[in-house]
């Protein structure tokens, strides 16, 4: 495989590969910046994989009382899914377990699109019937009382078919402590473009898969190529000197917030060097025929 | 293309109909045969052209220069466009409006948007009695649509109102929103007695604790309330109030509890 060679770090001429998905955007507001986000940090716990979680979720960006609809502090959480009803499914179970029971929680619509998702209007049923609907200004907000004062929700939430998930970044290191900071460093500057989530702990994989596996039923497995241990054993795609890698996974609202992410991140890394950083940045893909989006890393160089 | 201009002659010798007079009504129609469309409510059933001086080509943007009490049913069915008064209007202004916007610069009569189902009613001056009202035999009063006055109302404003926003800004007589329905009345400047009376939903929010209430209300507390913030927000952006009405955490009482009693009266604490 050719490679470029950007600042000392070496850019494979690959691509990521990605799909399209559906996804939904809400802003969770809180009586203060704490627990506006720790709403919002449980609403998209255990939401790394649509493998096994149902949906991909994660904080996009914090938001300040100006910027609110209620005037506090609160976060822009984005949730991806593979199909609108298991969208609609996650996103009522996960407002109503994590954020209406959140104390002093708000929620209100992140995204405007042509289909609606159910928020309030499926969670108002809590409120037994001392419920209230309220039109404001277009907008149709349930109020349902709970035992601090009301939990006020916005009655429906905009969906969008245009949602691109799976971009990424393999970050190659000679150390665990490099390859955390290239990719640490990587989620701080993906962290700051709009419509981009990265849904993984912390916005980093260490376990990066490839699709099946040996044993029966497994839909993914270990991605033995990028795997240090392995590199004697089996086909790797690691040069002496490389002992640990990392991956970014990047969901994002349209494809041009995933590639401005992913741009985002080669950009810091390279920036990083390999003294300090990743030796390498790859990207992983399944041949080009499953995902209908493609990131070829030399179109994303700084 | 100018706004079609009413310009009144004199004071008008009887009552006046001018429900016709709205851009959905005048649409097509040239300036003779606008002129001719009788008004007058007695038996002298005077015209449009006995009383105004027209001007003006757009039917959508229509302009009554001069007011009168005796003017009813100004803007009674309009469903898009604008319509402005510079004066008085008599009864039933904007009643059963669908759409657009009516402005009236003086004040207004009884049941000045009775029945209301869109668009924006603004009265800069006072309203008289049943604002947003039903008139007798019918269910419900204002259906939607927005409704300011930004001088006083009289009695029984918001009456058995069903959706909608009305907004009161120096004060209202006895009985605001009674019979509410659902929707949101607000009053700012003082409501007079028992407001709210027999309410079944909906929300009245004032700017001061009320000068007395039915006794079927009950005191619920003054938790902090996101829904007054958003209230008071969208009062400020629309263009409605200047400064927050209700705050972070207003009084709260429920009621009517002689009906359905899931309404609320909500004011700073």
């Amino acid at each position: 495989m050719s490679r470029l060679t950007v600042n000392g770090v070496a850019i494979d001429d690959t691509f990521a590969e990605a799909f399209g998905m559906r996804a939904t955007a809400l802003v969770i507001t809180g009586p203060n910046r704490k627990w506006a986000r720790q709403a919002a940090v449980s609403m998209t716990g255990f939401a790394t994989s649509v493998i096994g979680c149902g949906c991909e979720a994660a904080i996009d960006v914090e938001l300040a009382s100006s910027e609110t609809p209620d005037g506090r502090p609160g976060c822009r959480v984005m949730i991806f899914a593979v199909s609108t009803d298991e969208l609609q499914k996650q996103l009522q179970n996960r407002v109503g377990q994590c954020v209406l029971t959140s104390p002093g929680s708000a929620c209100f619509a992140g995204m405007e699109g042509p289909t609606q998702l159910k928020l309030g209007a499926a969670l108002r049923y809590f409120g037994d019937g001392w419920q209230i609907s309220k039109k404001l200004g277009g907008k149709h907000y349930w109020r349902v009382p709970v035992m601090d004062g009301e939990f006020v929700c916005e009655a429906t939430v905009g969906m969008t078919k245009e949602a691109v998930g799976g971009g990424n970044l393999l970050l190659l290191a000679g150390s665990n402590d490099k390859a955390l900071a290239a990719a640490e460093a990587a989620v701080d500057a993906i962290g700051q473009v709009r419509g981009a989530i990265l849904p993984f702990p912390g916005g980093i994989v260490r376990s990066g898969s490839k699709v099946g596996g040996k044993y029966k039923g497994m839909m993914a497995s270990t991605n033995d190529a990028f795997a240090p241990t392995l590199r004697g054993v089996t086909k790797s795609e690691l040069e002496p000197g490389v002992n640990a890698v990392l991956e970014i996974v990047i969901d994002g609202e349209t494809s041009d917030a995933v590639a401005a992410a992913m741009r985002a991140g080669i950009k810091v890394v390279t920036d990083l060097g390999p003294e300090k950083g990743a030796l390498r940045i790859s990207a992983g893909n399944y041949g080009g025929k499953l995902g209908k989006f493609h990131y070829h890393l030399k179109d994303l160089l700084p | 293309m100018t706004a079609l201009t009413f310009t009144l002659r004199a004071q008008p010798p009887e009552r006046l109909d001018l429900s016709p007079l709205t851009p959905q009504g005048l649409a097509g129609l040239d300036r003779r045969a606008i002129a001719a469309i009788r008004i007058g409510q007695s038996k002298l059933g005077s015209t449009v052209g006995d009383n105004f001086r027209i001007s003006g080509n757009d039917p959508n943007q229509i302009v009554f220069d001069g007011g009168s009490s005796r003017f009813d049913g100004v803007g009674a069915g309009l469903a898009e466009g604008a319509i402005r008064v510079v004066g008085d209007v008599g009864a039933q202004a904007g009643r059963a409006m669908r759409g657009g916007q009516l402005t009236i610069e003086g004040d207004a009569g009884t049941h000045a948007g009775s029945c209301m189902r869109g668009g924006r009613l603004e009265i800069l001056g006072s309203a008289g009695d049943h604002l947003g009202a039903p008139l007798a035999g019918e269910l419900a009063g204002m259906n939607g649509g927005v409704l300011v006055v930004r001088g006083r109302a009289g009695a029984f404003a918001a009456d058995r109102m069903r959706r909608g926003l009305i907004a009161v800004l120096k004060g209202c007589g006895d009985h605001a929103g009674s019979r509410m329905i659902a929707g949101t009345l607000v009053v700012a400047g003082g409501a007079g007695e028992m407001p709210g009376y027999l309410m079944r939903r909906g929300s009245i929010l004032l700017d001061r604790a009320p000068r007395s209430l039915s006794p079927s209300f009950v005191e619920c507390g003054a938790p902090d309330s996101v829904f007054a913030t958003l209230a008071d927000r969208h009062l400020i952006a629309e263009g409605i109030l200047k400064r927050p009405l209700l705050g972070k955490a207003p009084h709260r009482y429920g009621g009517d509890n002689a009906v359905l009693g899931l309404g609320e009266i909500l004011f700073p604490a």
